[in-house]
């Protein structure tokens, strides 16, 4: 498997040419997606085209862009012009948007190549890629398991060679659960760190890109292509993208890492082992590891299941048949209003709509939505706390390895349990990563997790290549 | 905040997130609704007296873009993709019933 960072200095030197790269990424994904289900569409005819394009640059002497001909799997949930972007959802089946998200138009600038949408749970609620309306996506570890979710697709991508690099979002753990799942690096970046214009909402105050890739040197290559303030999107941190390439072969000789005691709990032991491994390497790297305490991140979870589906609740609202998706007509327009989302919407999306509806409904208001904001600030003030005399956490990121396909979809709450080392950060607002870290007794991929304050990647990613370097 | 969430209350929820349920959906969500929220039930009886809720990670308020005119996107490409079209607008079923 060709990383992106070879891909991209051979294509730059002229010594490979883009088309071929991309011709044989096609291959690939032709090759394995029938057992595999990562993508939803594979843009063939666009990749050759902006391969070509990059050939071209080369060939007369210009700067094609730091990810010269790197493929790119891009989740469905951001927008590309003119080429279908569907959530997953039946209710924007054939939508083709009129425009580009702010990290397609980077990505394009610095040369790399949008291969493919990859497939996602409806509208990235979910932690198996098993609500996609479209079917499930397979782990391509054991194709009998999940490949995490709700950024599955790209992270199967990713993990079968398919792409060296894609693209998921994060809203409480989407990138880095199915990362860690399929045994590849996945980063969820600062809130506001990347741009958002373009990416479906889901929970406004949570959601972030970030990317899935299969080192961590190529996760920070393509965090600065697509980072940086965006005015298109008002919650756009206004700074330059994170500089985290430079610092990766710095090490952790002196950095102060806790082990976050209230995300060991109800872990699987050979996921716990494997943190404590880590924990033993940064050790040896010479860094120094205790035990910190983040009390309220107990109540992580259950904060997250009332604040992403209030918002979740208010941004669906604009699925109504009027302007774009799926209509289905009505005697008036509340009917066609109704009839519309009841067909349109899966069960899950059904689900957190009503939670969030009802959460934000007179009377439970307070209670519910703004007692969850309040344990949100709770959260803030134990990371801080933990901050104070830590440079960098550590953590699990999923409970357990990849698990069976069926074995959660009849019970919702064991599902989002899955989520329960990956919510705090969406809460905080805080850069994590999941580093590929060994298997568990199954033989399956083991993340582990590191997060840091905000705008804490460059360390954050120091860390995760020091771990990265450790496991060979 | 009363007992546990009834099938009338999840009725009354759907008639406000405009979802025509199904009796099944109906009483499957009655029951998963309620599960969740008993698993939420730590956070509702934790003591916040004094802390300020947290609607969002930024410290961002009011954030303005220069005034000028920049390209809309395009019309004829935005009304492409809507369902039902008619002289250059978006049609839609009846709105207000008719006078009694």
């Amino acid at each position: 498997m060709t990383g992106a960072s070879e891909i991209a200095g051979e294509v730059r030197s002229g010594s490979r040419r883009a088309r071929d790269v991309v011709e044989e990424h096609l291959a690939r994904i032709a090759g394995r997606e029938s057992e595999l289900h990562a993508f939803l569409t594979v843009m063939g005819d666009e990749a050759r085209a902006a391969a070509d394009a990059v050939d071209r640059v080369v060939a007369s002497g210009g700067d094609p862009g730091p990810l010269a001909g790197v493929p790119v799997a891009l989740k469905d949930n951001m927008c590309t012009r003119g080429v279908p972007t569907t959530c997953a959802s039946r209710i924007l089946e054939g939508w083709r948007p009129p425009y580009d998200a702010t990290v397609v138009t980077r990505l394009r600038a610095a040369g790399a190549i949008v291969i493919g949408k990859t497939n996602l749970d409806e509208f990235a609620m979910g932690s198996s890629t098993e609500n996609s309306a479209f079917g499930p996506t397979r782990n391509p570890h054991d194709r009998t398991r999940v490949p995490g979710g709700s950024s599955g697709g790209s992270a199967a991508a990713v993990a079968a060679g398919l792409v060296p690099v894609g693209l998921g979002s994060d809203t409480g753990g989407s990138i880095r659960q199915p990362a860690a799942l399929c045994g590849v690096v996945g980063v969820k970046p600062t809130y506001g760190a990347v741009s958002r214009y373009g990416l479906i909402a889901f929970a406004s105050s949570l959601d972030q890109i970030g990317p899935l890739a299969s080192s961590v040197g190529d996760a920070a290559a393509l965090l600065e292509a697509i980072g940086g303030h965006d005015p298109l999107d008002s919650t756009s941190i206004d700074a330059p993208a994170p500089q985290v390439t430079g610092g990766l072969n710095d090490g952790v000789e002196g950095l102060r890492v806790g082990i976050v005691r209230e995300l060991m709990h109800e872990i699987d032991a050979d996921v716990v082992a494997r943190v404590e491994i880590a924990a033993r390497a940064l050790e040896k790297e010479g860094a120094s590891v205790d035990e910190v305490s983040v009390p309220a991140a107990v109540h992580g979870l259950s904060a997250y299941y009332l604040i992403a589906p209030a918002e979740a609740s208010s941004n669906l609202a604009r699925y109504d048949g009027v302007r774009y998706g799926l209509r289905v007509d009505g005697e008036d327009i509340t009917e066609m209003y109704n009839e519309t989302r009841a067909e349109g919407f899966g069960p899950e999306v059904k689900r957190r709509i009503m939670l969030g509806t009802y959460a934000l409904s007179a009377g439970y208001y307070d209670a519910y939505y703004g007692q969850a904001q309040r344990v949100r600030t709770l959260i803030i003030r134990d990371f801080d706390a933990a901050y104070a005399d830590h440079d960098l956490l550590l953590a699990p990121t999923a409970p357990t390895t990849a698990f069976a396909l069926g074995a959660k979809t009849d019970n919702p709450l064991t599902m989002y349990l899955s989520d329960v080392c990956t919510i705090p950060s969406n809460l905080a607002g805080h850069p994590a990563i999941s580093v590929p870290y060994g298997t568990g007794d199954d033989g399956l991929p083991v993340g582990v997790q590191l997060l840091a304050p905000a705008l804490g990647e460059p360390v954050m990613f120091r860390a995760a290549a020091a771990l990265e370097r450790s496991l060979t | 905040m009363g007992g546990r969430i009834t099938r009338d209350d999840v009725a009354h929820v759907a008639r406000l997130a405009r979802l025509r349920l199904t009796d099944d959906e109906l009483e499957r969500f009655t029951e998963q609704l309620g599960a969740i929220l008993d698993h939420a039930a730590d956070v509702a009886a934790l003591d916040t007296t004094d802390v300020p809720p947290t609607a969002h990670p930024l410290p961002l308020r009011n954030v303005l873009r220069d005034d000028v005119v920049v390209a809309p996107l395009d019309r004829d490409e935005v009304l492409a993709q809507a369902p039902a079209v008619e002289d250059g607008r978006i049609r839609v079923p009846r709105i207000i019933s008719e006078a009694p």
